[in-house]
């Protein structure tokens, strides 16, 4: 398979950035220091391409109806300008994607995938909403996705020249009190000099934080109006190392480690996305009915004291002494705000309460753990 | 400190800076860049008996974990605590601050010139 690059890449490589293989992507893993990174978001802010996302929209009088039936949420229930974090079940009640779904309008949904199920997410859209009056359109090969993540986000877009909202000023006077308005996972139409774009006040670090899409065309001009008006702020480019350890400290799955077809919504803790009570049918509603077996495992958080970190796939005791697996690390880091090694882990029921004290084994030597709730870090509200 | 040509190397992307009968050992910058910010250096302690190509350390960043073979056979006359204290010198100054431990070694195998190891990472 060809390498893919992102609409930003020269600038990426101009910046001196490290690149990894991401789903087919050749994406910045970090620009100097991963933990500058990380610590600059939970300070300050980044700045993170995430070109590489899918975007498949429904658009048509009947696709409230039709995604309803395609994801385990209830979309016809959300307003206008209203995301909403869903699932894409199999009908065993696996999932095969997690998604944020934009309302962009009374009859056009926006599925934002996972770069890695993009196609797989188009099609499962396109065959399931079939029997709908509405149309599915891939859209991802016609639009760039900045997230600008991290406390003085909303000060960086307000210095930032050239944003209008819908409906408001041409010259953008009102742009900061309307993003002052804007709450989270809502979305706002708008343009970027003319450009259209979508602002919305979502992300995957645990921080405040708002996700642009617009034209590839335009994508590098905005990063560099951003990048600009960002930098007095404290605002760096950020890349995917640092938004894998803001993700796992904020406790968000990520497909892949702790989200796949052998999980069900209710043991990676997403019982909750799943409507079951409030709508009809859809993919997956009687396998998320019955649930998974019994003796099913489920997902946890973990800490320890020291330095060494658990990694993916590392197996999971029930003590220090005890040579009996009874769960496996999906994600693991020391991380750097708390200092301390911190883990997710599927492990069976009977070991899944808080403060049970777990065993690790780390590249031969025996770590303990011990079971906390998620997230293991939460952003001061200001 | 000795620059990049005065050392030797290793496919591990170790360095190797002999003296008398002493070799001070390191990860190269291509190494310490490749791994990301490093957190946590596990070292071997001093006596340690070392054997060529075994694993003796490990340096770990926030995404991956590197390990330490030992270049030589021999015994750890001394490790670098400043590391195990500051892991981040291993990224700042890989081939001096950031030196990982010294070896006391009766033979020398053969090890790779700054113009070898140069050639290795074109490959």
């Amino acid at each position: 398979m060809t390498d893919r690059h992102s609409p930003l890449n020269a600038i990426h490589v101009a910046a001196g950035a490290s690149f990894t293989d991401f789903a087919g992507w050749q994406m910045p893993v970090r620009y100097s220091s991963d933990l500058a990174e990380h610590h600059a978001v939970r300070t300050a802010a980044g700045i993170f391409d995430l070109s590489h996302m899918g975007e498949i929209f429904i658009v048509g009088p009947e696709a409230a109806d039709a995604l309803d039936y395609a994801l385990a949420g209830k979309l016809s229930a959300t307003t206008i300008g209203q995301a909403k974090y869903s699932l894409l079940l199999d009908r065993s009640g696996g999932i095969i994607d997690d998604v944020v779904v934009y309302r962009t309008g009374d009859d056009r949904f926006m599925v934002v995938a996972n770069a890695s199920n993009r196609e797989v997410v188009a099609a499962e859209l396109t065959d399931r909403t079939a029997p709908f009056e509405c149309e599915v359109f891939d859209e991802s090969d016609e639009l760039a996705l900045i997230a600008v993540q991290g406390p003085r986000s909303r000060e960086i877009l307000i210095a930032t020249d050239g944003f209008a909202i819908e409906g408001g000023h041409p010259d953008g006077r009102d742009v900061g009190e309307k993003l002052s308005e804007l709450k989270y996972y809502r979305a706002l139409s708008g343009s970027f000099r003319t450009q259209p774009l979508l602002i919305a006040r979502t992300g995957y670090t645990g921080e405040d934080g708002f996700e642009l899409y617009l034209s590839p065309d335009h994508a590098a001009e905005l990063w560099n109006a951003l990048t600009e008006a960002g930098a007095p702020l404290g605002l760096v480019p950020a890349g995917l190392a640092s938004r894998d350890t803001l993700r796992l400290e904020a406790g968000m799955p990520l497909y892949g480690h702790e989200l796949g077809t052998e999980t069900f919504p209710v043991q990676a803790g997403l019982g909750r996305v799943v409507a079951t009570a409030t709508k009809g049918d859809f993919v997956g509603r009687e396998a998320v009915e019955a649930g998974p077996a019994p003796d099913a495992r489920t997902l946890v958080g973990l800490v320890a004291d020291g330095k060494r970190a658990a990694r993916a796939d590392y197996e999971v005791y029930a003590s220090d002494d005890s040579s009996e697996v009874i769960g496996v690390v999906t994600s693991g880091a020391l991380s750097p705000t708390l200092g301390i090694p911190i883990a997710i882990a599927y492990v069976d029921a009977a070991f899944a309460a808080p403060d049970t004290t777990l065993s690790i084994d780390i590249r031969g030597k025996r770590l303990s753990y011990r079971v906390t709730p998620l997230p293991f870090y939460r952003a001061k509200k200001d | 400190m000795a620059t990049e040509s005065e050392l030797q190397y290793t496919s591990e992307h170790e360095w190797v800076l002999v003296d008398g009968t002493t070799a001070t050992v390191g990860i190269t910058a291509y190494a310490a860049e490749k791994l990301g910010d490093v957190v946590f250096v596990d070292l071997p302690d001093v006596g340690t008996t070392l054997a060529s190509g075994s694993i003796v350390g490990e340096i770990e960043s926030t995404k991956s974990v590197g390990e330490l073979f030992a270049p030589v056979d021999g015994t750890v006359l001394e490790k670098n605590s400043a590391v195990e204290d500051t892991p981040e010198l291993v990224n700042s100054d890989p081939l001096g601050e950031g030196w990982l431990i010294k070896i006391e070694f009766t033979e020398l195998p053969p090890l790779l010139s700054f113009d070898e190891y140069t050639a290795l990472l074109g490959e």
